[in-house]
């Protein structure tokens, strides 16, 4: 068996809290100078208090130019005893929230920072990827930038003149090649600076979350070249948010959070770890005592509740059908009533509003549940807002993100790993069937469809 | 497919290059290895540097012999007709052209260098190369530049029929000193600028003041010559002598100033390394 290739031992990289202070630190060292012939002359006035020696530059550089000396509370270990191996041809997936290490420990391991303190062993040609399009410039031409691109991600002119009908090829602008790429659009941009970091063929690669970037049909084609790559038999570390595209890529997964490795072992298990651990769910919200409840003398809320099918204890997919119920105390006997429901999701976007039924309502507790079909709802994160309504114009009651809700992507349909476009993901009914022989006016004429004989 | 490249993998790991990522510490050593390794990637700096110069100028290149032409004519105006500064006998266009031509050459890799690394923050923050290839680069475009306007040189020499003799031969060593004292104090300044963006505006004087502390717009005859030698810190002073006498024979060549001048340089240029390198270990986290 081969041995490791990326061997990884007690790596930490600590940063000062407040680094861009050093910008003004020669601001503050020449002010500091500049001043300190007034202080030797007028000393006597406001510091009377302080021995001299405290007025010189040296005593006040700590608390001016701040990071210089300092107790440990100016420092932040971004990444602490990192202890892991890659074996060639592993792809090993980072995850961990914003702020976990996950790009520290990329820009360590791809040189473009140095650790603090530990150190990483690495076998092979390296290439990283932590953006896509590095080393573009505007006023070059797309053919132009192609060489530039190539040759800071790593690649030799030769290899470049070699392989530059594919990247052409691999990009679709062939036609603008010699237009400088500042007339390109950002996704003409996108898919050259794609098709060059896509011909890189180092032993070892680094993904920075550039899957993040770019329309589903972009992240397709990066998610599947990569699953290329790592078919070669090459070693990818790879940072994404993306779970599906985890799950299906990796052969592994590295945990990090607040700088150290939580957990790691296979991608499955580790990812249902890490969702348990990161809930945005709230699937109810309820109130025993009505006098503290949401509302007034009108109507107070009781509960809202994400009820999901009994036999189904497991995340929401997008298959999933299931209700939400909510109910609230009436104070006004008689009087006509409805909820209204909006459904927001992660970006503050209205999903859709719906609106119960309205009639008289008795005094007393009501309860309204409303059925959200399966196939419906895109995975992503829902935020259910409601508004209590009488005589279907006067709004007595609002409640921001009363519920919150996740709907998670069931499995990958076809080689697509990523999530798919659009706010909903309705399953609607197609119709699909060869009509013969390419003739339009005879085929919709028929009633039944004979195969064509191809 | 995956069979092979499993048997691949246990017989070609063992001549893979190894890295190794440790805290810094050996910044001193000159990487002379991973700079040749480098040297396609700092040619497309330099390719870059030029093409993008001169994209969206109406003249492009011709600039690179405008400037020091415009500023011969004024020199020589200015300086030569209304001060009677004296010139050793030569045309006073051949007297300040023969100064410009090193000494635009320098300013302009100052310049260059000293925003270097602050205006490539984006890819130095995105990928691995060498940092040195950046003020590498800015002192090696200046170099084509210096070939242009070195074409209309020649031709004003054509035009006065002044004709070079040996000394040219020596032509050579004093641009290589030249390239020397530009690539050391651009490494102190690119390296500086990272940290301190002051140095962005205090460059500008700078070179100002170094030009009249050079001899462009007078003979270093005009210096006691009891002072000459420390005259000859200013590593230009010897850069730009050299230039005039070598180009057109005529004048003393600078040899007690020009040993002075070599030595200042070397000091410059390994003190400038090793600072640049010290820097390029925290560079990422502080552009």
């Amino acid at each position: 068996m081969s041995g490791p290739v990326i061997r990884v031992e007690g790596l930490g990289k600590r940063y000062r809290l407040g680094e861009g202070l050093r910008h003004t630190a020669l601001r503050n060292l020449l002010g500091d100078v500049l001043r300190l012939p007034l202080r030797v002359l007028g000393g006597g006035g406001r510091a009377s208090h302080a021995p001299p020696s405290a007025e010189s530059p040296a005593a006040n550089a700590p608390a001016d130019a701040g990071p210089a000396i300092n107790g440990n509370s100016r420092f932040i270990w971004a990444l602490k005893d990192v202890n892991f191996e890659v074996r060639q041809g592993e792809v090993v997936g980072l995850i961990g929230r914003n702020g976990a290490g996950k790009s520290t420990l990329l820009k360590i391991l791809a040189r473009i920072t140095r650790p603090t303190e530990g150190h990483a062993e690495i076998h092979g040609r390296v290439g990283s990827l932590l953006e896509v399009g590095t080393g573009f410039h505007s006023e070059l031409t797309g053919r132009e930038n192609v060489y530039m691109s190539g040759a800071i991600l790593g690649m030799r002119k030769a290899e470049i003149n070699r392989k530059f009908d594919e990247i052409v090829a691999f990009s679709e602008v062939e036609r603008f090649l010699d237009t400088p790429l500042k007339h390109y659009s950002s996704g003409m941009q996108m898919r050259l600076a794609f098709a060059v970091a896509a011909h890189l063929e180092p032993e070892i690669l680094f993904i920075d979350e550039v899957l993040a970037v770019g329309d589903a049909s972009f992240q397709k084609k990066c998610l599947g070249k990569m699953n290329d790559i790592s078919k070669q038999g090459r070693t990818i570390i790879f940072v994404s948010h993306n779970m599906t595209a985890l799950r299906a890529l990796c052969t592994r997964l590295l945990w990090l959070e607040a700088g150290r490795v939580k957990e790691s072992g296979d991608s499955a298990e580790i990812i249902n770890h890490y969702l348990q651990n990161h809930r945005v769910e709230n699937l109810e919200s309820i109130w025993n005592d009505a006098s503290t409840a949401p509302g007034d003398d009108r109507v107070r809320l009781r509960s809202v509740r994400v009820i999901l099918p009994v036999e189904n204890t497991d995340p929401i997919t997008v298959h999933t059908e299931f209700r939400i119920e909510f109910m609230y105390w009436n104070y006004m006997p008689g009087s006509v009533l409805n909820v209204s429901m909006i459904l927001n999701n992660l970006e503050e976007a209205c999903v859709f509003s719906s609106i119960s039924d309205f009639e008289a309502r008795p005094a007393g507790l009501i309860r309204h549940t409303v059925e959200i079909p399966g196939d419906f709802l895109n995975a992503g994160s829902y935020y259910v807002n409601l508004h209590i309504v009488k005589d279907t114009s006067i709004g007595v009651l609002f409640h921001k993100n009363v519920v919150a809700f996740e709907v998670v992507e069931s499995e990958s349909v076809g080689s697509w790993y990523g999530k798919s476009p659009g706010v909903v993901r309705p399953k609607l009914r197609w119709h699909s069937e060869a009509t013969g022989s390419g003739d339009c006016a005879v085929s919709t004429a028929k009633n039944s469809v004979t195969p064509s004989p191809v | 497919m995956s069979t092979v490249v499993a048997s691949e993998g246990s017989t070609y790991l063992p001549e893979l290059p190894v890295l190794r990522i440790t805290p810094p510490s050996r910044w001193w050593v000159l990487p002379a290895g991973e700079l040749w390794e480098y040297r396609e990637l700092l040619y497309f700096f330099v390719w870059r540097e030029l093409k993008v110069r001169y994209k969206q100028t109406a003249v492009g290149a011709a600039w690179a012999v405008l400037q020091p032409l415009l500023t011969m004519l004024i020199f020589s105006l200015f300086f030569g007709r209304l001060a009677h500064i004296p010139s050793g006998g030569l045309p006073y266009p051949i007297f300040y052209y023969s100064a410009l031509l090193p000494w635009m050459y320098f300013a302009a890799s100052l310049q260059n260098a000293t925003n270097k690394i602050v205006e490539n923050q984006n890819v130095i923050t995105k990928v691995y190369f060498p940092r040195l290839i950046l003020p590498f680069s800015a002192t090696l475009s200046g170099l084509v530049d210096f070939g242009i306007s070195f074409l209309m040189f020649v031709a004003i020499m054509v035009y006065y029929r002044t004709e070079p003799s040996w000394p040219i031969l020596m032509l050579p060593v004093f641009l290589l000193l030249a390239v020397l004292t530009a690539l050391g104090v651009g490494l102190w300044l690119s390296a500086l600028n990272a940290i301190y963006r002051d140095v962005r505006y205090v460059v500008p004087f700078l070179v100002q003041f170094w030009m009249f502390a050079s001899p462009v717009v007078y003979p270093s005859s005009l210096v006691p010559a009891k002072w000459r030698w420390l005259y000859g810190l200013n590593p230009m002073a010897g850069v730009i002598e050299g230039f005039r006498w070598s180009l057109t024979g005529t004048g003393y060549p600078p040899s007690r100033m020009l040993l002075v001048s070599s030595a200042v340089v070397l000091v410059v240029l390994v003190s400038g390394l090793m600072y640049f390198q010290k820097m390029e270990t925290t560079i990422a986290d502080v552009v």
